[in-house]
């Protein structure tokens, strides 16, 4: 159960970012900003030749004292970063892969939406939805 | 037996319902009860009267039903408090109709006590939810102006609503238009075996779109409305014409138990849908791709996030594609959204795709443009829904703004833009609001489905000829404007020079000749004399002159393929024959005009030819010159080649 997603653009701007407890909203967009260096590294520790055999689950990040940040990168360099809770211990990799799977199916059927320019923000209700369902439900 | 089953309940205060409210109370009792008992649609009229005093409403449906009333939680506390319910422990008939009236009592502005009820009240509104069992029909009080969630349709619906309202509500629907409440449409409509009057009076409303079809509210008053309803009809159709793609609906549709009935498809509507999805895609049973949808959308000038969404509704598959129920799906949402409805949270069950394939298997709209026709010829009704579909043709040329907003005054207006676009088209009198307006409306919308008379009469015909009603070039003339607004979306689909109607792709032969103004004529005679009929003068240029038109005209545009000319021709010369089945006496009159013009014509066009050939002799020249050059440059390639390190 996330406690931020968040979709970054290739030019490493937000696509969509959104945070459960909302109070802390910046703290969260100040961790995915600085995750994007370590995803960067990430990628570009691969060299251009493995482009293509990238794989597109990066892992975790960094953890810092509470929180876990994990990324996922797609072939066209968009980013998506999940912050997960560091005392959520039952969350396995195999748990982060799916969402992130999801996310990335989602993401796809906002782009086949002829009405969404690339750039823009993400506004669709099915993403929403679909992010809701992963976030920790806070009562 | 309302009354006995108010009063004989009895262990609340005595109840004094007027015979609407009793209906209606017991309407919704039954729909209660029946929600509870897992099928509502059933007749609940029947089911109303059969057993009132036996049956207990759940308190499930009634709780989703006192919440569409919109009052206060306390307030509905206190009613059921009052009511009895809670003492009882249960909402039976008289508990139910308690809490009934003291929803109208609250929703009134009274104090929500027991005397409250026992004055005389407007019946309780409920806010339409698409949920079954939630859909409450608006009272006639409500019809008299409280701002409803539907905007349109609703004057007429509401006629049929409420016998004892029904003088009330005839006189406001005119200018209700906007602020009807919930039409009692659906229940109208569910009224099948209804007395003729009323079968009548359906059809004369089918152009309202059945808006919030609060689906179940039968009511033996609809048929009592019927009666005195065709009467006050017409003031009412004229608000219908506000209703830009409000597209009448079949009585019968609306007779499954789907409690959404805005979000369903109307013949007419699936009729419309697919001819534009026709003028997007030529086959139906492709795609349209997401850019030719997304522009053919954006005209209808909904913001481009309600855009989105609608497509994330409709587009069910997420290919980024709309195949036709897709497509159709997505035309209903925007015409619902046009026209004031809000957009729902899910695709209604109605609007799904396996459920329009299944409700509208493709073969069935080119039925339905045959029965169009025959639906077309008589009466009131057509003019109705075809004024509805010429204004939603217009609107889907200009996307006017919603127009529930549009009064009584506005209709007029409305009408007179639609007599502009169709100027004479329809002989009908403009001062004749309605039937004018749907009659000239009829051979317009028609012309998009299916040029109603017109084709009609073409239809005995093979080869296309064109209409021999002047009128209907004007028709065409004023198609053609609407073409132009869709020509970006649509795929140069026939002829170059003028742009079939939507609904009239596969016959790109008609439309064309109805388009064909006399000048066109010419150069098309031109042709055609100089092929075939040239030894046949004036008897066979009137037959002539008409098929080979079409096909001519065609090959007009590409001015050197004049060996196609002939075959057309003559192929249209066989049918020509029979196409000239109706000269046309402004034909004949033409035709020594056209005479002249076709040797012109001819003149030119061999000038034309000469000029060609030539051109084209010499492109063959520079084409070889070049051939020698590439195999030149060829074999010094292959000559360096070698000397080349890999």
């Amino acid at each position: 159960m996330a406690v931020c997603v968040a979709v970054i653009a290739k030019e490493n701007y937000p696509l969509y970012i959104r945070s459960v407890p909302t109070e802390n909203e910046l703290k969260f967009h100040y961790m995915v900003h600085t995750s994007l260096d370590v995803v960067d590294e990430k990628i570009s520790a691969m060299g251009k030749a493995l482009v293509d055999q990238r794989e597109l689950y990066l892992g975790l990040l960094y953890p810092t004292e509470d929180y876990k940040v994990y990324g996922y990168v797609t072939n066209s360099r968009v980013k998506f970063v999940m912050v997960v809770d560091s005392s959520n211990t039952a969350l396995r990799d195999n748990e982060i892969r799916s969402m992130f799977r999801k996310l990335h199916s989602s993401y796809t059927d906002v782009m086949c939406n002829p009405f969404y320019n690339p750039g823009d923000r993400i506004q669709s209700r099915a993403f929403d939805s679909m992010v809701t369902s992963m976030m920790i439900q806070v009562c | 037996m309302e009354a006995a089953a108010g009063g004989g309940c009895g262990s609340g205060p005595p109840l004094l319902l007027s015979e609407g409210e009793q209906q209606c109370y017991s309407e919704l009792f039954a729909r209660c009860a029946g929600a509870a008992g897992g099928g509502p649609g059933c007749g609940p009229p029947e089911a109303a009267r059969a057993a009132p005093g036996a049956a207990t409403a759940a308190a499930g449906p009634v709780a989703d039903l006192f919440r569409a009333s919109q009052l206060p939680a306390e307030t509905l506390h206190q009613i059921t408090e009052l009511c009895g319910a809670k003492r009882v422990g249960y909402f039976g008939p008289t508990q139910f109709y308690v809490a009934l009236k003291l929803i109208a009592a609250a929703q009134s502005g009274l104090p929500v006590r027991i005397e409250s009820i026992k004055c005389e009240l407007p019946l309780p509104r409920f806010m339409m939810s698409k949920t079954d069992g939630e859909i409450r029909f608006g009272n006639p009080a409500e019809l008299l102006g409280t701002k409803m969630q539907i905007p349109y349709l609703i004057t007429e619906k509401n006629t049929f609503k409420r016998m004892d309202d029904e003088d009330k509500q005839e006189t406001q629907s005119p200018t209700m238009s906007p602020l009807a409440s919930p039409p009692s449409s659906p229940p109208h409509y569910q009224r099948v075996p209804l007395s003729h009057g009323y079968s009548k009076l359906r059809s004369s409303t089918e152009q309202m779109h059945p808006a919030p079809y609060d689906a179940r509210q039968p009511l033996v008053q609809p048929e009592g409305a019927s009666t005195g309803g065709p009467g006050a009809k017409p003031p009412r159709h004229q608000t219908s014409l506000i209703r830009s793609f409000s597209v009448e609906r079949e009585p019968q549709d609306n007779n499954s138990n789907y409690p959404d009935e805005p979000w369903r498809i109307t013949e007419e509507q699936r009729e419309y849908y697919v001819n534009q999805f026709r003028s997007l895609q030529p086959d139906p049973s492709s795609f349209i791709s997401g850019s030719v949808a997304k522009n053919f959308f954006t005209k209808s000038k909904l913001s481009i996030p309600e855009l989105s969404y609608i497509w994330e509704l409709s587009d069910a598959d997420c290919d980024g594609a709309l195949t036709l129920p897709e497509f159709c799906a997505a035309f209903h949402l925007i015409v619902a959204r046009k026209n004031g409805y809000p957009l729902p949270e899910g695709l209604p069950p109605t609007l799904q795709p396996e459920y329009l394939q299944a409700a509208f298997p493709k073969p069935k709209w080119e039925c339905a443009l045959f029965d169009s026709y025959s639906e077309s010829m008589p009466a009131n009704q057509q003019p109705r829904d075809l004024n509805r579909m010429e204004l939603s043709i217009k609107d889907m040329a200009d996307f006017p703004v919603p127009i529930q907003d549009v009064t009584g005054d506005d209709k007029q207006a409305l009408k007179n833009t639609v007599d502009e676009v169709l100027p004479k088209d329809m002989s009908e009198d403009p001062a004749t609001p309605k039937d004018s307006n749907s009659l000239k409306a009829r051979p317009r919308s028609r012309s998009y489905s299916s040029t109603s008379i017109e084709e009609a009469m073409k239809r005995g015909e093979d080869p296309p000829t064109p209409p021999p009603r002047p009128q209907k070039t004007h028709s065409r003339a004023s198609s053609l404007d609407l073409n132009k607004v869709f020509q970006p979306s649509v795929p140069a689909t026939k002829s170059g020079l003028l742009p079939p109607p939507p609904a009239l792709p596969p016959r790109p032969c008609p439309s064309q000749p109805e388009q064909a103004s006399e000048a066109e004529l010419h150069p098309q005679l031109n042709r055609a004399p100089s092929q075939a009929a040239e030894s046949s003068p004036t008897k066979k240029d009137l037959p002539y002159s008409q098929p080979p038109s079409k096909p001519i005209r065609r090959k007009f545009r590409p001015e050197n393929q004049a060996t196609e000319n002939q075959e057309p021709s003559t192929t249209v010369g066989g049918p020509a024959s029979v196409a000239a089945a109706k000269p046309h006496p402004t034909v004949q009159k033409q035709s020594s005009k056209q005479k002249k013009a076709i040797q012109t014509a001819i003149r030119k066009n061999k000038e034309a030819n000469a000029v060609l050939a030539r051109l084209n002799s010499e492109l063959q020249q520079q084409l070889k010159e070049v051939h020698q050059e590439r195999i030149a440059l060829e074999n010094q390639l292959e000559q360096l080649r070698p000397v080349t390190v890999l």
